[in-house]
């Protein structure tokens, strides 16, 4: 963010540092014009109103990931605030405030070893690992607008799939460049005002989120019907024992003294440069998830959106309850790319779908990213449905199997299977199996 | 035999050019000089044998990074540091072709009126080694004047270039912010830290604050100047409104030997052609020690953050946890003029009192340029004593923080403005300089300059110690 | 110098502590007691500028009114491994050591 050292996840430690990450004495901070840019991008995206002047501020604490004692953050001008995005849910649109969102530095890695591995807890010592120091960091806060762990979760899906369509980050959880800390409170139905909070740190999926906050509500209404009261405090959840109690953190009342960074000069954005990104932003995927529920219902739209398939599912003609099926389950299993996906092909092998085998079908979809990929030569090549072409095939394998013809003859129509079975044997799996039944059954009535 | 204690960098250079000694044998003579005096004086902390470059050599304050050369900025904290990158400034200076001398002792990271506040041991003051030789750039100042270095780099956050010159009869600029770089300079007070340069004369300040100043991406914080550094040449002052801050020349606290050699320069400036005239700063002096006194320990308190024993310097062993360890390595390795601003600074930021301290000491620095602003509208430039006494004996202040402090009383209110300040010496009181304070406007650097120019030519100041000719 | 005085106790012994701890400084008494005096008299001193009804002045961060400097996402090539940790006070392979948190 404030040095030039590339975003590093899985480099040897500390081979991605200057003098600016590591705070040497006297280094300085110069922001990064990009990080700025797509901070803004980002709030416009989320509805965000562009602040006409924010300040970089110190957060000052102590801690060995924090090599300055200070994190260069945002406090009370950041850049973006006052946005709202639409969630749309099975039971309608809800929305989510979002009160802010700021640009900062992220801190080092901290593994600590000795005891317990990698917990804090019983370790005896710490290692620090700098190359992850100053990456920037945009960081977003919501109003308390979410109301259930289902929504929260579903909010955070939508977050991330802005993100990444915006180009700005992979936001992928396992390496850490999606975080984020929930804040948990109950009330009863009809109160008005929210009762005390907890934090949930350190969730690394959706799911485990949503277990997360699931367990945390259930734990205070516990503690309210037993007619006691929650505490504010901080939990750390253990992503490796997902049933463990959470960790209390024992941080010391927190006093951070903000005050303005004195290296750093105040940000004013350019209305133009503000026109400018808002003219890059394209529909939304809240926006695309409600165009789509008509098509082909909730779950279908909100799976293809979050999951970046729905820009194939748009250019891909046919039965859209079937191309959207088959895009979220069987072309979803293959790995295949669906931006590399020709759709006028893949409309094809999914029109033809009934009629060629399962594994072809498969194939075909596995093979659809390739470039020059058509589905009329793949499926020529590969499913036989060609009457004339089987025929052959099987009167061979009828005339070779009497007795079983026999017997099928007799009433034992469980042979059916068998002889499909010679039959894909002989033509290596080729065969369109709607086909070969039908052949089968009408020469056998025969 | 090359005489260090007279010779200025433009002679040094016109020996260098015309081939009648070396960039070796030039180094040479100053280390030779130091190797006389600095037993006593102890301005430098280390000295550089191999020098690189062909230009005339230049002692840099200890503040100052220089890649693989010992930086501590005077503090146990950082004992055996060498920084692995140049501040901007050294690396101008090497581009320059400046070989380096030595790094020069300072009060602990340049807090400290005095350079007794250094990990090290103080400097003395070559016009009497019982007393300091001011601070914190106390270490350049008196290798300067000793003729243990032709120029020298400081640096001014409250006064600390100009009160040390000001002790020690040399030439000190504290330049604009913003204009020279304050990349790789230990940091103190980011808002007021300024590094300027400090030699015999006028015109050699002109010349290395033209290799210093100018915008360095890797200070945001810096500007282009607004138009070339131009090496002094007028001997009158004709034209120019010069004015006479009631409340800085007439502060309590102001020697009557000071008062009188300044009057003395004033009135010779008169005499060159300048219009003199009264005016009013009342509330940027009388609310600027308070005001700087909360906003420079805030920011320190933070600076002050990343010597934690983490990355360089100094560890305090423990057997305990990674606080206990920060603990007892910030006790071991902080001085107590460190402490008690970081404490200070970190009480002015914390909750609730935001707003009374820090908060309300960026309104009076708002209310300090405007009065200077003001003053600007009718004067070209201010003058004033650089500080309210001659240097005082070793351990005079040491006792009272708040004595200390008031050394800076006349330097402090054109600093939080922002603006840049030239000591020269104008005459002796009791044997021992006075220095001339002669403040501008924002990038006015060459018109203080040409007046200090003419001034110093006027004045004919002796800058060799008496005990040293 | 500093202006008028006050008699009031500007900062508590406790604080002074609480502030020492934010600013993680051990002390020791008597190290306590001798700064607890010097800030109190500090802090009497700089106290004065709260006797200015200053609510209408906008605060001054930084001398120079300069925005929107910044530099291009062009990453620089870093420093080796060996030369982030050449001052470093304890290492374990390529790593900061530190004691546990
Ligand atoms: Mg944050
Ligand atoms: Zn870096």
């Amino acid at each position: 963010m404030f040095c030039r050292c590339p975003v590093a996840y899985f480099e040897p430690p500390n081979s991605q540092t200057c003098p600016v990450c590591l705070a040497h004495p006297g280094a300085m901070p110069v922001p990064n014009r990009k990080a700025v840019e797509w901070t803004i991008l980002l709030g416009l995206a989320l509805g965000c109103e562009v602040a006409p002047h924010a300040v970089f501020h110190r957060k000052n604490y102590f801690y060995p990931d924090n090599p300055k004692g200070y994190q260069i953050s945002q406090y009370d001008e950041p850049l973006c605030v006052n946005g709202r995005v639409v969630v749309p849910g099975p039971d309608g649109e809800s929305e989510v405030g979002i009160v802010r969102a700021h640009l900062e530095e992220d801190a080092a890695k901290t593994i600590h070893v000795g005891g317990a591995e990698g917990r804090i807890h019983g370790s005896d010592r710490s290692l620090v690992d700098f190359n992850r120091a100053g990456t920037p960091l945009v960081e977003i806060v919501t109003a308390p607008d979410l109301r259930s762990a289902e929504q929260a979760k579903r909010f955070l899906q939508l977050l991330r799939q802005t993100v990444v369509e915006l180009g700005i980050s992979d936001a992928e959880m396992e390496k850490g460049s999606l975080r984020f800390d929930v804040n948990v409170s109950v009330r009863e139905a009809g109160e008005e005002e929210y009762r005390t909070r907890t934090e949930l740190k350190n969730m690394n999926s959706f799911a485990f989120a949503a277990r997360g906050i699931e367990r945390e509500i259930e734990r205070q209404i516990g503690i309210y019907e037993a007619g006691g009261t929650v505490e504010q405090e901080t939990l750390h959840f253990d992503p490796s024992r997902v049933e463990a109690p959470p960790l209390r953190s024992k941080e010391e009342a927190q006093d951070y003294r903000y005050f303005p960074e004195p290296d750093l000069v105040p940000l004013e954005p350019d209305p133009g440069l503000v026109e400018r990104l808002r003219g890059e932003l394209r529909e939304s995927p809240a926006e695309r998830i409600s165009r789509l529920e008509h098509e082909v219902g909730f779950a279908l739209a909100e799976g293809l959106v979050t999951s970046g398939r729905d820009e194939l599912y748009s250019r891909t003609p046919g039965d859209r309850s079937a191309v959207a099926n088959v895009l979220m389950n069987e072309l979803a299993s293959t790995g295949v790319d669906p931006a590399s996906v020709d759709a006028e092909e893949l409309a094809k092998v999914i029109e033809r779908r009934a009629e060629i085998p399962r594994t072809a079908f498969m194939e075909a979809l596995a093979a659809s990213g390739s470039p020059g990929f058509s589905a009329e030569r793949y499926l020529g090549e590969t499913a036989i449905a060609d009457v004339s072409e089987l025929d052959p095939v099987i009167d061979r394998i009828l005339g070779e199997h009497g007795s079983q013809v026999d017997a099928y003859r007799a009433g034992k129509e469980g042979l059916l299977g068998f002889f499909v079975g010679q039959v894909m044997r002989e033509t290596g799996g080729k065969a369109n199996p709607k086909v070969v039944n039908e052949r089968l059954r009408e020469k056998l009535r025969a | 035999m090359i005489d260090t204690l007279r010779l200025t960098v433009e002679e040094a250079s016109g020996l260098l050019e015309r081939g009648e000694v070396s960039a070796a044998e030039l180094h040479r003579a100053y280390l030779d000089a130091a190797a006389r005096r600095d037993d006593e004086l102890h301005a430098y902390l280390c000295t550089v044998d191999e020098p690189a470059g062909e230009g005339v050599p230049i002692a840099i304050k200890d503040v100052i990074s220089t890649k693989g050369v010992e930086t501590t900025a005077g503090s146990k904290i950082l004992a055996g540091y060498k920084p692995v990158f140049d501040s901007t400034v050294a690396a101008r200076c090497k581009e320059a072709g400046l070989p380096l001398l030595g790094k020069t002792n300072m009060d602990e990271f340049a807090m400290g009126s005095s350079t007794e506040n250094s990990a090290y041991g103080p400097t003395r003051n070559p016009w009497d080694p019982s007393r300091v030789p001011g601070g914190s750039s106390g270490g350049s100042t008196a290798a300067v004047a000793a003729g243990m270095a032709p120029w020298a780099l400081g640096s001014d956050t409250g006064g600390s270039i100009k009160q040390p010159a000001a002790l020690c009869g040399v030439v000190g600029l504290r330049p604009t912010y913003g204009t020279v770089s304050r990349y790789g300079i230990v940091a103190f007070a980011s808002s007021l830290d300024q590094v300027g340069p400090i030699a015999k004369t006028v015109r050699d300040c002109a010349h290395l604050y033209r290799i210093i100043a100018g915008r360095d991406p890797c200070d945001s914080t810096t500007v282009e100047l607004r138009e070339p550094v131009e090496l002094p040449e007028a001997e009158d002052l004709r034209g120019l409104r010069i004015g006479v801050p009631k409340e800085l020349n007439d502060a309590e606290g102001i020697e009557a030997g000071v008062t009188e050699s300044v009057g003395r320069a004033i009135g010779l400036a008169g005499e060159l052609g300048a219009e003199i005239g009264e005016c009013r700063l009342p509330r940027s002096v009388e609310y600027g020690l308070p005001c700087y006194y909360l906003i420079a320990p805030s920011e320190a308190s933070s600076n002050l953050a990343r010597y934690d024993g983490v990355r360089y310097g100094l560890r305090a062993e423990t057997n305990g946890d990674v606080r206990t360890m920060y603990d007892r390595t910030r006790h071991d390795g902080f001085g107590d003029e460190p402490k008690r601003r970081i404490m200070l600074g970190t009480y002015a930021l914390s909750a609730g009192y935001y707003e009374a301290f820090y908060g309300q000491a960026q309104k009076v620095r708002t209310v300090i340029r405007e009065e200077h602003a003001a003053a600007f509208e009718d004067f070209d430039l201010l003058v004033s004593p650089t500080s309210p006494t001659v240097a005082f004996e070793l351990g005079a202040r040491t006792a009272n923080p708040l004595a200390m402090y008031a050394a800076d009383v006349l330097t402090i209110p054109s600093n939080l403005a922002g603006l840049p300040g030239l000591s020269i010496p104008c005459g002796l009181s009791d044997g021992l300089p006075v220095g001339l304070q002669l403040i501008g406007p924002q990038f006015s650097e060459n018109a203080l300059f040409r007046a200090a120019h003419a001034l110093e030519r006027a004045l004919s100041f002796d800058y060799v110690p008496e005990r040293l000719r | 110098l500093f202006g008028r005085m006050t008699n009031e106790m500007a900062i508590s012994r406790d604080e002074v502590l609480h502030v020492a701890r934010l600013a993680r400084l051990e002390l020791s008494e008597q190290e306590l007691e001798r700064f607890a005096e010097q800030l109190n008299a500090i802090l009497e001193a700089v106290g004065t500028v709260s006797e200015l009804d200053l609510s209408d002045v906008e605060p001054t961060a930084h001398p120079l009114e300069l925005a929107n400097v910044w530099a291009e996402d062009e990453p620089r090539p870093c420093l080796s491994v060996e030369e982030a940790l050449a001052n470093a006070p304890d290492r374990e392979d390529d790593a900061f050591r530190v004691p546990a948190a």
